[in-house]
């Protein structure tokens, strides 16, 4: 496999595409001439890109039809196709590349319009397993610019409606990936974009509307697509799992991984239907990916199990804890120090189940151990709560008790007080 | 002298020598209650009364944890209702004596106006009366939002947004009791000195003036008690105030069992960031001006709705103060079917906006 960096001949291919200085590619309004022939014409394949290039970005950024397909501009008929004036009609493959990297890989003349955008487009394609199959075996099949910038109706990924949208890059590249019969001949598999939409990562996009999850570009790049290297598949996660992925480079399980040959996260993890990981995972249980390799004869399996036994203890005492906080502020006590104070122990539930990356007994036992003393302090203040409510209604029992004994002996004096004035004013 | 010393004692002679304690006591005896099928409703002036008393005495005890900032107001009731032993109790019988005072308050109100007990020559009586009733909301709506939690923060806003609508100086009101455009820190400290320093004030010149004219003219009777029959009487002192006390001992008993069992809740601090809570209503005694006000129309004879429903309610307010001197065959002795009428029409209204309050949809 290929390193990432740029090759010689990425390079090379880089500065052919880019020589030419991007001289026609000015902002040009003649686009009606072209315009108006081609909706004349009746013909789909000449109308459609004439009425879809009005919602284009370069259409509102002032660019018209000579920007990408030569010509002159000055001309309103048929003269205006003049090869001699660079004409290239619709561009061939190996062209698309050429023209937009005319503009997109020129920094100078890119800062006019959008000066955050990269530039470095070109050179990551020609890296890229697309661009490498265009170049080396002039592949007809493989993506070119186009392929995921519907050409005449290019929007920013922005915008919703765009197709490189977070939320639909996944069906772009899915529309070749996930088509068996398109894929034919090339041995890799058609289910990643089924598997992806199952996976936490896409319910996290698409429910949450958490844009920032991860996509096909987030770990496949996306100008310079390629599947990560087995060695590297770490790094990928680890751009967002960064305390995971420090554990795991350091752990035992990344030199034996390695050595093996297997990827890291992905072999417990798996790779596009990745599923929220879950505490059953760990351990060697029914579900647990530890029991696939490990057994409870050998000392690795005995620590996953002890990790489990850890975790699922300091689960059960923290969720002890928050159910008798909730029972006594249901029954009116104020709680509300101890149910904060508990959330430290939701923290290091989160930071134990990080530490297990470290495949070691004692990093997850130090997260657990913290938080199994927090839960018993807010369970004490639980029953400490409960125990007051208990004090609280027998004081009020005893105190209705007198409180009815005095109303009773007022009205009997009422009575008695009556009794004598009446029998005073009668005698 | 020397008799009278032995029956009562020294201290009580040297007492009465200062300050006239022979006077005060032929004072209480000499004063009578008289007895009649509606003497019932004469309980709920002292009912009142007590519940005011409880108030003062918790207000206090709450003064000595209580600190009034936008930083601090929440954590130090958290603190009192957590960590101070009674702190809870306190807290919960001030809320919920508040609103029995409220209740008491209104069924006195409204006894008064139906037994027509506003006649001359207690038309200053009603009106003194009026003014507690005021103070009484003012105490409970500034008091309300001391806790600065959610509900109390948005009640507020929604609450002080209401007087921007007073035509002319609605806008210079709301500013004025907000301190500012917004419900902020600011307000929270306006509100807390007129809980504890204005309305107080203003409570004893109020109070004081109503208890004295209650003695001066004594306790009305009906007129139709009147026209039937001569009142039987009964002392004050001790067969009415013995019947006071047992209402009051069963007053301590529902605020006890009230606190013991719901107790006065904190909810959420207030944040002035966060979305309003869905539903948000004022205190149960302002409701059915809330609820009416969402029932009017945008616009009424193109002034705005919240506009004609507030100044309404002001009117409506003047009206009843005025009550004593509009009802002009009550003052001849006669009776005033319209003005009972008008009585119980006002209580029918207000009990069902208050449930239409609670019960009704919150977008409707």
């Amino acid at each position: 496999m290929g390193a990432a960096r740029p090759t010689m001949p990425a390079l090379l291919f880089a500065a052919i595409v880019g020589w030419a200085v991007p001289a026609t590619a000015q902002p040009t309004r003649q686009a009606e001439g072209c315009v108006a022939c081609h909706l004349e014409t009746g013909d789909d394949r000449l109308v459609k890109p004439a009425k879809a290039f009005a919602g284009d970005i370069h259409a509102a950024k002032g660019f018209g039809c000579v920007a990408c397909h030569g010509g002159d501009a000055k001309q309103q008929g048929m003269e205006a196709m003049d090869r001699a004036q660079g004409y290239v009609g619709k561009p061939d493959r190996q062209q698309v590349v050429q023209v937009c990297g005319r503009c997109h890989a020129d920094a100078r003349f890119m800062k006019q319009y959008n000066p955050s955008l990269r530039v470095d487009q070109v050179i990551e394609y020609a890296t890229s397993v697309h661009g490498r199959r265009l170049r080396e075996l002039n592949d007809p099949k493989v993506a070119v610019c186009t392929s995921c910038h519907p050409a005449h109706s290019i929007k920013p990924p922005s915008d919703p409606t765009s197709s490189v949208h977070p939320l639909r890059v996944v069906d772009t590249c899915g529309t070749c990936h996930a088509d068996a019969k398109y894929m034919t001949g090339y041995r890799i598999p058609t289910d990643q974009l089924s598997k992806y939409k199952t996976s936490v990562h896409w319910k996290t996009m698409s429910a949450k509307s958490d844009l920032s999850a991860p996509t096909c570009n987030k770990c496949h790049g996306n100008h310079g697509a390629a599947p990560p290297g087995v060695s590297w598949v770490g790094t990928v996660c680890g751009q967002c799992h960064t305390v995971m992925a420090e554990l795991f480079t350091k752990s035992p399980h990344a030199k034996v991984f390695a050595a093996m040959g297997v990827p890291g996260c992905v072999t417990c993890h798996e790779s596009h239907a990745i599923q929220e990981a879950g505490d059953e995972m760990l351990g060697l249980r029914d579900k647990a990916v530890c029991a696939s390799c490990h057994s409870a004869s050998d000392k690795a399996g005995k620590s996953a199990a002890e990790m489990r036994a850890l975790i699922d203890s300091l689960r059960n005492e923290s969720d002890k804890a928050r159910a008798i906080l909730r029972q006594a502020e249901h029954a009116g006590m104020d709680v509300s120090q101890a149910q904060f104070d508990l959330n430290e122990a939701k923290g290091a539930l989160v930071k134990a189940r990080a530490a297990v990356h470290a495949f070691a007994v004692d990093a997850v036992k130090k997260e657990t151990d913290a938080g199994l003393g927090v839960s018993a302090k807010a369970h004490a203040r639980g029953v400490r709560a409960l125990r007051e409510l208990q004090f609280r209604r027998a004081g009020l029992v005893v105190f209705l008790v007198i409180i009815v004994a005095l109303i009773a002996a007022l009205v009997l004096k009422i009575r008695q007080l009556e009794r004598r004035q009446q029998s005073r004013t009668g005698g | 002298m020397a008799v009278s010393e032995t029956r009562h004692g020294k201290l009580r002679t040297w007492l009465d020598q200062r300050i006239g304690l022979a006077d005060l006591e032929k004072l209480a005896r000499k004063k009578q209650v008289p007895v009649h099928r509606h003497g019932l409703w004469y309980y709920f002036g002292g009912m009142t009364l007590f519940l005011f008393v409880v108030q003062v005495a918790t207000g206090i005890l709450l003064l000595l944890y209580y600190r009034p900032s936008a930083e601090e107001a929440y954590e130090s009731i958290q603190f009192l209702m957590a960590e101070v032993e009674f702190g809870w109790l306190i807290r919960s019988i001030h809320a919920w004596s508040a609103n029995l005072m409220i209740l008491a308050l209104f069924v006195h109100l409204f006894s008064v106006l139906l037994l027509k007990a506003y006649r001359p020559p207690r038309e200053v009586t009603w009106l003194s009366g009026m003014a507690l009733l005021g103070v009484a909301l003012a105490f409970e709506f500034t008091g309300y939002l001391l806790p600065w939690n959610e509900l109390a923060y948005f009640a507020t806003k929604v609450s002080t947004e209401t007087t921007g609508a007073i035509p002319l100086v609605g806008r210079f009101l709301l500013r004025l009791l907000r301190g500012g455009d917004e419900v902020t820190g600011a307000t929270l400290t306006r509100f807390y000195g007129i809980h504890v320093a204005v309305l107080p004030a203003l409570v004893t010149l109020a109070l004081g003036l109503h208890l004295y004219l209650v003695h001066k003219h004594g306790m009305s009777v009906p007129p139709g008690v009147e026209r039937e029959d001569a009142p039987r009487f009964m002392p004050f002192v001790p067969n009415f105030l013995l019947r006071d006390v047992v209402g009051w001992l069963s007053a301590v008993a529902i605020l006890a069992a009230l606190a013991a069992f719901l107790p006065a809740e904190l909810g959420k601090k207030a944040d002035p960031f966060a979305p309003a809570p869905v539903g948000i209503k004022p205190e149960w005694y302002f409701v059915f001006m809330f609820q009416t006000l969402k029932y009017l129309p945008g616009h009424i004879l193109g002034i705005e709705g919240e506009i004609v429903g507030v100044v309404g309610f002001g009117l409506g307010g003047v009206l009843l103060l005025l009550t004593p001197f509009l009802d002009r065959r009550a003052v001849r002795g006669e009776p005033s079917p319209l003005f009972t009428l008008i009585g119980i029409a006002l209580i029918v209204y207000v009990l069902a906006l208050t449930y239409l309050g609670y019960t009704a949809s919150p977008t409707k």
